[in-house]
């Protein structure tokens, strides 16, 4: 500690501190204590340390400045937590709390001897120091890494903590709970809206908090009106980040909450923003010296903390604020060295002392001693929602600040300081008055008249005769402002990039009309004509965990998951649909399908029930291939092409009567392809009778493959599965298991012979249980997708999506027979043309064997030739368990697509492997004996 | 987050619906020509002002519906079922 003893005053008025709680803690190692209430800074000062942190570029000394969430030199390590804002964050027993930005201490910090080369890091010096040579970039970056500020994240595998995610719909949402937010969320409430009130802070009150007793007599009075109110929620600790179209708005609520963080997604009718105001910084040569703070400040920590900031003050005042602070520093035994009165022109020219304020310049060349010295030198009005809601804030030279512009829209008002000044009666009476009009906008009442708020006359006052900061978190001093315009960067947009002015943890609160006002005075040019820059979402950080919090995205599981489960499966998550993968080995599942018989869940496929006289005319034109001859009781694999001939899906379809058929899609297309199929029928044939019904999670489906297959299922179903009278690719209705109304198929996706049943989805788990039941000697086991996988690679089925991909158009996939350009129409039709027109020349799916057969090239290994020209890709690649030798699919130029042809396939590990294109797409089976069975 | 009328349901959240694409393309489906085809495909009038697309509410009815919405604004002009919209205006880009 830098000055040990107790400065913890006797108890004030309006302190927040519960004096019979104390919180153990420890600050770099060593015991310290405070109150319950107490921050973890106003903790430290209690306890004599000023010293908070070093900064970011010079490692200079720092201490408290503003005392609020925002203080520039007050973030910590807390434990594993980085970066936590120390002046905010209340301080708990326990708590391991670190400086940060210190090496190898606070006190004797290695690197701020970065002060003596300050010339090497002036504005810009990351484009110009570093810049060459180029190779020496990674070097350059391990270096200026270690010099970055900043706590260190939690270790890898550190428990996650438990964010939220709240949707609201208020009529009113109020941002910032001083005299007139409070006073427009009761005034609001009174009218019958539904209220949000967001307060930062831990307490509602804002400047009243720290006032003096007419102050908080003010503020027991809207307290006890505001918690009257049952359709008034008060959110302290909470922030809005942003505004958006429509008055949506983001809402972070700190605490308060059984999670970490929980994000408020608002729809707001009329928002109303009382975000008060800013104090605002000086800038003058040692500004950032320990011991130098705003006026707000000392108020903070003397009226809320019961903290005494020093011992002898230089107080720099231009309003009333000051003012109120040398009232307060004196009523707490500090001496008021000398009061520097702006407004009769005295100023301060620079602070003294090595570490700490010891003394301070004034403008007359004269010096005072003292620890403390408080400037009150103005006001920043924090727009960023206004601007967030399109409004370009105006700078009223008289006030010396910005004010709103008159172009908001109807659903966003403003009141209290950010809008005017005014006595604390004349900021209630406006702050009602705007939220009794802000209900009437979200709910339709009669007009309000809104008092006027006029803005109080302000000298303005930037900076002294000397350098200082503008920026304390990224360490710019005025002179390089200056220097940022000489070079060039006139434009603010442009300076403030270049020097990193305001682009800190802070994002210009504290820094933005200084660096404006010294660009303006470089540049001679008047403030408005200067600018600022646009403040963007958001207005306060938001934690990653907060951004992510709770998904509300649906999972979706077949009703055999219970039964996967139960039966060790390993899942598979693909969309929003959970899927057995495996159960433990999906090379002894595919082989036991070629050998005896397995049974796989494949429910999520989407299934289609598609009814009505047009309903073939729909097939027609969504599919590439006929379907005015399909049978009823027949089967026909289908592809869907986008309107550029790209493959968009695939699947097969059942005529099931007259006009009724069942389409079946791949489990990812469904919802793609439900979509294309509608569009089709609303905006381009509304005059067809089809009706399509999504009947996927209706109907649980299980496809039975292997040659024990027929055996199985004839031993639970009264349908004649003879092959003469059912074979391949036809479809019939029956009872299976005892269950009605289920429809089974042959197919073959695997090769093998192959039935698939679709069950109503509430008897899935009986029919499932019976065929295994029922299989037991004819070797059953169940198998999952990658058996799947592995089974129709085999096979040489493709998988769209996979083995096409967003370029390859039907031809590319070897679906010229499905084609059927006689068709008067169908989707892709042109396009298909004139890539037949082409002759071939166009990737070509084939079939690949590597020349070793135990070599398994990765899925998306490049094909290359010739100067290692990337030609094409693996898309598909396996160890098959029924040919002892890896099988793969691949996408090859024309010249490379004929039988025979070797390709050159790159390993991950830079090596080369051979491989051989086959005639046949299927390794296994390629006359379709077996499927055909 | 812009909120859309849709004409069946309602004002939803924009994520409940999808942008189907500027109004008004006509599907060349007799052509031969690669050029005229993928005009249509691609080529789009993405005009900054008034427009006219067709909007599909996704998680909602599941209804194409047709509306004419100002680019720099995100202002509705109308929203009327799939077609049925005001005959074409002056001020309309499409």
């Amino acid at each position: 500690m830098s000055a040990a003893g107790n400065w913890r005053l006797s108890p004030q008025p309006g302190e927040v501190i519960d004096r019979s709680t104390k919180v153990n803690f420890t600050w770099n190692g060593t015991a310290v204590s405070g109150f319950a209430g107490d921050t973890i800074v106003s903790a430290l000062m209690a306890n004599g340390e000023q010293l908070m942190s070093r900064s970011f570029k010079y490692h200079r000394p720092r201490g408290v400045m503003t005392a609020t969430f925002f203080d520039p030199n007050c973030s910590f390590q807390v434990g594993n937590e980085p970066n936590v804002r120390g002046a905010h964050r209340l301080v708990k027993d326990g708590d391991v709390v670190q400086a940060q930005n210190a090496w190898p201490s606070l006190k004797y910090d290695v690197r701020s001897a970065n002060q003596a080369v300050g010339r090497f890091l002036g504005p810009g010096f990351y484009y110009k120091t570093f810049i060459k040579p180029q190779p020496l970039w990674p070097a350059y970056q391990k270096v200026l890494s270690t010099f970055a500020p900043g706590g260190k994240p939690p270790a890898i595998g550190t428990p996650h903590e438990i964010f939220d995610k709240r949707y609201a719909h208020p009529d009113v949402l109020v941002v910032g709970a001083g005299p007139a937010g409070i006073a427009a969320a009761i005034e609001a409430g009174r009218a019958g809206a539904s209220v949000i009130l967001v307060e930062e802070e831990y307490e509602i009150g804002g400047h009243l908090r720290f006032g003096g007793p007419a102050e908080l007599a003010h503020l027991a009075t809207l307290r006890a009106e505001v918690a009257a109110l049952e359709n008034v929620e008060v959110l302290t600790d909470s922030v809005v980040s942003g505004r958006y179209d429509d008055n949506w708005v983001g809402v972070i609520q700190r605490s308060g909450v059984w999670s970490k963080e929980r994000m408020i997604k608002a729809r707001v009718g009329t928002l109303v923003v009382a975000a008060g105001l800013i104090e605002r910084p000086f800038v003058f040569e040692g500004n950032d010296l320990p011991g130098v703070m705003l006026s707000t400040a000392a108020l903070r920590l003397t009226g809320l903390h019961a903290v005494k900031p020093g011992t002898s003050a230089v107080v720099f005042t231009a309003n009333s604020t000051g003012d109120a602070a040398i009232e307060r520093l004196t009523q707490s035994g500090v001496t008021i060295a000398r009061i520097v009165d702006a407004r009769k022109g005295e100023t301060i020219r620079r602070a003294l002392g090595r570490g700490h304020v010891s003394g301070v310049e004034l403008g007359n060349g004269s010096k005072v001693q003292a620890d403390l010295l408080v400037t009150a030198t103005g006001w920043t009005a924090p727009t960023s929602l206004l601007n967030m809601a399109g409004d370009r804030p105006v700078w009223d030279a008289t006030a010396a600040r910005f004010s709103p512009a008159d172009d908001l829209p109807s659903t966003v008002m403003a009141t209290g300081g950010i809008l005017g000044d005014g006595t604390t009666e004349e900021l209630i009476a406006h702050g009602r008055a705007v939220g009794a009009e802000a209900a009437r906008r979200a709910t339709g009442a009669a007009p309000v008249e809104i008092p006027d708020l006029g803005r109080d006359p302000h000298p303005a006052l930037f900076q002294s005769s000397t350098v200082g900061f503008v920026d304390f978190s990224e360490d710019v001093k005025n002179k390089d402002v200056v220097s940022a315009a000489k070079e060039g960067y006139d434009s603010s947009e442009l300076a403030k990039r270049f020097t990193t002015s305001a682009m800190g943890p802070a994002q210009g609160k504290y820094e933005m009309i200084n660096t404006m006002a010294v660009l303006a005075d470089a540049t001679n040019r008047d403030f408005q004509s200067t600018g600022t820059t646009v403040w963007r979402p958001p207005y306060a950080p938001i934690s990653l965990g907060a951004l992510a919090g709770r998904s509300f995205e649906p999972t979706r599981v077949s009703p055999l998951q219970g039964w996967h489960e139960a039966h060790g499966v390993e899942p598979l998550i693909a969309g929003q649909w959970i899927r057995p993968e495996h159960y433990g080995d999906p090379q002894a599942e595919a082989l036991n399908v070629r050998t005896n018989v397995g049974i796989i869940d494949v429910t999520p496929l989407g299934k289609f029930d598609i009814q009505g006289p047009d309903a073939v005319k729909l097939l027609n034109l969504v599919y590439t291939n006929q379907w005015d001859n399909l049978a009823i009781g027949s089967v026909r694999y289908g592809v869907m092409c986008a309107e550029d001939g790209v493959v968009l899906d695939d699947g097969v379809t059942a005529r099931l009567g007259e006009d009724r058929y069942l389409m079946t899609v791949t489990s990812s297309g469904a919802a793609t392809v439900w979509e294309w199929m509608e569009m089709w029928l609303q905006t381009v044939h509304p005059d067809w009778q089809v009706l399509i019904t999504p009947i996927t999670t209706g109907m649980a489906s299980i496809n039975i493959a292997g040659p024990n297959s027929r055996e199985l299922l004839s031993r639970i179903t009264d349908i004649d599965l003879d092959p003469q009278t059912f074979p391949y690719m036809k479809v019939r209705e029956g009872v299976v298991a005892g269950v009605e109304n289920c429809i089974v198929w042959r197919i073959g996706f695997t090769g093998e012979l192959s039935y698939e049943i679709h069950v109503p989805a509430s008897y899935a788990l009986h029919v499932w249980e019976t065929l295994i039941d029922n299989g037991q000697d004819l070797g059953i086991s169940a198998f999952g997708i990658e058996a799947q996988r592995i089974l129709r690679l085999e096979k040489g089925h493709l998988i769209v999506g996979q083995d096409t991909d967003g370029l390859t158009q039907a031809h590319s996939a070897g679906l010229g027979p499905l084609i059927k350009q006689a068709k008067e129409d169908f989707a892709g039709k042109q396009e298909l043309a004139w890539q037949e027109a082409r002759d071939g020349d166009y990737p070509h799916l084939v079939a690949i064997e590597t020349v070793d057969p135990a070599l398994v090239p990765p899925e998306a290994s490049q094909i290359v030739r010739g100067n290692n020209e990337i030609v094409g890709r693996v898309t598909s690649s396996r160890m098959s368990p029924t040919l002892r030798r890896s099988v793969a699919l691949a996408q090859v130029p024309k010249n490379l697509s004929t039988p025979g042809s070797r390709l050159t396939i790159v390993l991950p590990n830079g090596s080369r492997a051979v491989a051989v294109v086959r005639e046949d797409l299927a390794f296994v089976d390629p006359e379709g004996v077996r499927l055909r069975g | 987050m812009i909120i859309i009328d849709c004409p069946h349901c309602g004002p939803r959240n924009s994520t409940e619906f999808r942008h189907a694409g500027e109004a008004g393309h006509k599907r060349p489906v007799a052509t031969t020509d690669p050029a005229e085809w993928r005009y249509y495909l691609y080529v789009h009038d993405n005009p900054m002002g008034w427009t006219r697309e067709t909007w599909f509410h996704g998680s909602g009815c599941r209804k194409f519906f047709s509306a004419e919405r100002n680019t720099v604004t995100n202002e509705f002009r109308w929203i009327a079922p799939f077609g049925q919209g005001p005959a074409h205006t002056e001020e309309s880009g499409a």
